[in-house]
């Protein structure tokens, strides 16, 4: 047996706390709670193969998560026939420049030498972005004048969100190419400052470009792959089920979608912890093995340093795009001002090296208790605060802002808990099996 | 055509800015730079080491401000500052020890170390945000202006005003003084060549006697200091907010890149490289183009190159032609 | 009783012995070499009189104290000094900071050792405000060397000093390091370039797979058959 007794009652337990949570604090709650675990589980799965795999940094986890939550925008929302009228056309004559442009700039770089080629780039490169803007400025004002309360942008294509989770992680895909591609065969710290700047730049873009994601006036009301609670209230069926339950229609639908989510959510969970796993096991897992342990002695048996690494962080930062959308899809809404480094990418490092970097059943187990516990961790940092203060009067000053900060110790303690792991335990809950 | 007219626009908007927010970058890349020489690992956590500095500067401020203590027509965190200083410096020997020591015992690949510092960050930032909230703070108090646009007008008689705000001299004044005392030290006191020595070869420097574990602990000292520093200067000059700090450590390692980690000099150059090339690119050009122009000719739009919410993709565009033409900077990198 | 000796030297870098039973020493004012094929433990001798690697058996003295147990940042306090065969100098610092890091332990004045050693290496004192890095690999081992003397050694130990540069220039380094050794420094040396090095050896050390094969004066050496035959292309 590759799982042992101690991993399987580690996710017992974590099952445990489901359990204690649905019991004491809300059925509802756990579920939810477990939604985002799936999904987080998932986007550990992505860095660990990234940097349990071939050891890579990436330090932009959110801009790939975002990127993610974009493709759930485009793909679902329906496209708002005006806007793509008004400027829809000058829009992708821009967009054609733009990209011509890019294409001389790179080609005048592979194909000229010296002065000739600064020069013809520098020239490409003014030329370009003032004939891009020329028609894209015009374009994207236009856009946005259309009833800007209620759209104000392009709309997706009005296909069902589950399309979305692919083409999220394709997009996130694209963006890894161009990271790695600039990034990847320099010293490792150069792709973790690369990724943190495309990150930021990802979220500046959907904050600022309205007329692709409307920006800071948020997407909301993105459809549904599962059934909507008013619908289910309706249904005869459901409403006997309550009433034989003796629970209410409300806490039985609501329950009823988070568990169609959860369904959703575990069938990729565990079809890309298959293929994970699947390409652990293969030559293909051994090679990459191999490179991350000694780069040097890989690349003198003739193996493409460079390409293998690119080749695993495009697939590491696809399944963060994939997870990326989900997470869009279950909030039913896009807000890019949510996207905060430290929950989307330190939060989702702390999964994997607590969980045990290299290892995709605990990259999985990371998610899941690095996750229950930031969702736990603040009632129960208010419970602590409250008793430790508890002799304090009410208006004391410093039990108002003990009370007050409680949320922040999550903060501390996730990073005690880091610090503690990487010392003590650094191959994480469940270590990397040697084969 | 006026070109004084269109030279104070410049000034007043794009020059003297950059400045400050050059002096403020320089500081920090030099405490970045300083750590990669000496530890060679690149500190993520050195935004919040910044925010924690100011952070304590600020508390210091208040108590001397609740006591009636100000600095009169400079700011009060001036003289809270060396409080500052000293406790950030502390909290950086103590997370060395507890931290990075036993893996500089172990000898840890420096992606050990950058993981660790992430670590490092996430406390740090649950600390301050502990303490003293997520909230904007002012840190500036004093005279405002050294000299208001009006004063310009008044002394020059040109239609345009500078304006020389007290947070921008103070940045500018202070990042000279402690560049200078800083190359001072590592160039002429036998310490400081030490350090560089240490971090140029390590192995040569533990033949000459050099005390390993001392050079760390003066590279954290530094660090911490200049941290502090730099992030009074930043908190002072624009605001200080959590988060902010964060967002600053992109443009902090582009400008220790751009100039060539582990190289001082390469910190302070990055530093207004990347401070001038942001402003310079979102800067509104339109009235400056106004008055060169002959006529009454204005441009339609702001004749922006890039929004201002795009500065990060400065700094990331000059990393990257840097990473791709160049990736030991400017001046060749890797040692201090 | 050499004034320097490792003695029935056994060890390694951890793994299988590298060392069997190897002795090497020098006198006071004497150039003693160390040659032998490739991977004869010749720099590993060297690194174990320095204490750069652990000896399972055997032991180091100088001047009769014995320093086995001391790391080599203490021997260098005792007065050795080495000279690594690469990156022995600091290429981003000047000529003179070199010198400078050399004397490091020192808190006395060192304008006279400097003095030196610029004597001794003058195109030294002309570049001596040039980063280490920029001079041509000769002018960078008398760097190397110059450094090593700052601590006013009595012991010197070189690494294949002339590794990687001209024949020109390796006899003028020869040169320079019989004129330490006229100054009353002990020098050990290790070198890939044998008949160059035993003609100015005193005495000369042949290894092989970590063990003394012939130990005489680097005269006799040069003239046994049996050395020249083997070790000394004929």
């Amino acid at each position: 047996m590759t799982i042992s007794i101690r991993n399987i009652s580690l996710f017992a337990v974590t099952a445990l706390l489901f359990v204690i949570v649905g019991q004491v604090q809300s059925w509802s709650l756990s579920l939810s709670i477990l939604n985002l675990c799936l999904i987080s589980a998932i986007m550990a799965l992505g860095v660990n193969i990234q940097w349990g795999y071939a050891g890579l940094l990436n330090v932009g986890v959110m801009g790939f998560a975002a990127l993610g939550g974009l493709a759930a925008v485009l793909v679902s929302s329906p496209p708002v026939a005006a806007a793509w009228s008004v400027g829809g056309g000058n829009l992708l004559v821009g967009l054609l420049i733009a990209a011509l442009t890019v294409g001389l700039i790179v080609w005048c770089y592979y194909d000229m030498r010296g002065t000739k080629r600064r020069v013809l780039i520098a020239i490409v490169a003014v030329a370009g972005y003032f004939a891009t803007r020329a028609f894209w400025d015009p374009a994207a004002d236009a856009i946005e004048a259309v009833d800007p309360a209620a759209t104000g942008f392009l709309g997706g294509a009005g296909m069902p969100i589950i399309f979305a989770w692919l083409i999220g992680g394709l997009f996130a895909a694209g963006a890894a190419w161009i990271v790695g591609k600039i990034s990847l065969g320099l010293r490792s710290d150069y792709l973790a400052i690369a990724t943190l700047g495309i990150s930021e730049i990802i979220i500046a873009m959907l904050k600022n470009e309205d007329w692709l994601t409307r920006g800071v006036k948020n997407v909301i009301g993105l459809p549904r792959p599962v059934p909507y609670e008013v619908d289910i209230q309706q249904s005869a069926y459901f409403q006997e089920l309550a009433a034989d339950w003796g629970m209410s229609i409300i806490e039985l639908s609501s329950m009823v979608v988070k568990l169609s989510y959860a369904g959703l959510f575990a069938i990729v969970l565990l079809i890309v912890l298959y293929l994970s796993e699947t390409a652990l096991r293969s030559p293909w897992g051994r090679m990459m093995r191999a490179i991350r342990d000694n780069e040097t002695a890989a690349e003198a048996m003739g193996k493409d340093v460079k390409g293998r690494h690119l080749q695993v962080f495009i697939l590491g930062s696809a399944v963060v795009g994939i997870a990326g959308a989900m997470l869009t899809t279950i909030d039913g809404q896009f807000t890019p001002s949510s996207y905060q480094p430290l929950r989307f990418t330190f939060l989702i490092w702390a999964m994997v090296i607590v969980g045990g970097s290299g290892n995709n059943w605990g990259a999985v187990l990371g998610g899941f208790i690095i996750w229950f516990f930031w969702v736990e961790a603040e009632p129960i940092g208010l419970w602590f605060m409250d008793l430790i203060t508890s002799s304090m009067d009410e208006s004391n000053p410093l039990r108002l802002h003990l009370l007050d900060s409680a949320a922040h110790i999550r903060l501390m303690a996730m990073g005690v808990i880091m610090l503690l792991v990487l010392r003590f335990a650094p191959q994480g809950l469940i270590p990397e099996r040697r084969r | 055509m006026d070109i004084l007219n269109a030279l104070a626009v410049l000034f007043n908007f794009l020059v003297i800015p950059a400045m400050a927010y050059g002096s403020q970058l320089a500081l920090g890349a030099l405490g970045v730079t300083l750590v990669y020489g000496v530890l060679r690992f690149s500190n993520f956590a050195h935004g919040e080491l910044m925010a924690f500095g100011t952070m304590t500067t600020i508390l210091v401020m208040w108590m001397l401000q609740s006591v009636g203590i100000t600095g009169g027509f400079l700011p009060t965190a001036l003289i809270a500052m060396p409080v500052g200083i000293l406790v950030a410096v502390l909290l950086a020997l103590g997370t060395d020890r507890l931290v990075y020591k036993f893996y500089r015992k172990q000898k840890s690949p420096p992606v050990i170390f950058l993981i660790g510092s992430l670590a490092v960050m996430f406390f740090y930032n649950g600390l301050i945000r502990f303490v003293i909230g997520p909230e904007d703070q002012n840190v500036a108090d004093g005279v405002r202006f050294i000299f208001t646009a009006g004063d310009f007008k008044r002394w020059s008689g040109l239609d345009e005003g500078i304006a020389f705000r007290t947070t921008q001299g103070i940045s500018i004044l202070v990042a000279i003084l402690c560049v200078a005392a800083l190359f001072w030290f590592l160039n002429k006191t036998k310490t400081g060549k030490s350090m560089r020595a240490y971090s140029d070869n390590e192995n040569l420097a533990l033949l000459s006697g050099v005390n390993p574990e001392r050079v760390v602990v003066i590279a954290w000292v530094l660090a911490a200091s200049l941290a502090t520093i730099a992030g009074t200067m930043y908190g002072m000059d624009k605001t200080f907010k959590p988060f902010i700090y964060l967002q600053l450590l992109l443009p902090i390692f582009a400008s220790a890149i751009v100039g060539g980690l582990g190289s001082p000099i390469g910190a302070v150059v990055g530093g207004f490289i990347i401070a001038f090339s942001e402003i310079a690119v979102t800067f509104a050009y339109k009235k400056v183009i106004g008055y060169l122009t002959p006529g009454d000719w204005v441009p339609d739009g702001l004749v922006q190159l890039l929004s201002t919410d795009y500065k990060f993709a400065v700094s990331f565009a000059i990393l990257v032609v840097v990473l791709l033409v160049r990736p030991t900077g400017i001046f060749k990198g890797q040692t201090i | 009783m050499s004034f320097l000796l490792g003695k029935n030297m056994t060890g390694g870098y951890g793994g299988a012995d590298i060392l069997h039973d190897c002795t090497i020493g020098v006198e006071k004012g004497e150039v003693a070499v160390v040659v032998g094929p490739n991977g004869a433990g010749k720099s590993t001798a060297m690194k174990a009189v320095f204490g750069m690697l652990n000896i399972r058996e055997g032991n180091v003295t100088m001047d009769g104290e014995d320093i086995t147990a001391l790391t080599p940042q203490a021997r260098v306090q005792k007065g050795m000094g080495f000279v690594p065969q690469t990156h022995n100098v600091f290429t981003s610092m000047s000529v003179e900071e070199n010198l400078e890091m050399g004397a490091f332990i020192r808190n006395d004045d060192i304008s006279g050792t400097m003095a030196q050693v610029f004597d001794l290496f003058p195109i030294l004192k002309e570049k001596r405000n040039q980063p280490a890095g920029e001079l041509s690999g000769g002018q960078r081992q008398q760097v190397a060397v110059g450094r090593a003397l700052m601590t006013q050694p009595k012991v010197l130990m070189l690494d294949e000093p002339t590794a990687g540069v001209s024949p020109i220039v390796m006899d003028e380094l020869f040169d320079r390091i019989i004129e330490i050794a006229r100054t009353g420094i002990a020098i050990l040396m290790v070198e890939q370039n044998a008949k160059q090095a035993l003609n100015i050896a005193d005495k000369g050390y042949v290894l092989a797979q970590g063990r003394n094969l012939y130990t005489d004066t680097g005269e006799a050496l040069l003239a046994d058959p049996d050395v020249r035959k083997a070790f000394l292309g004929g």
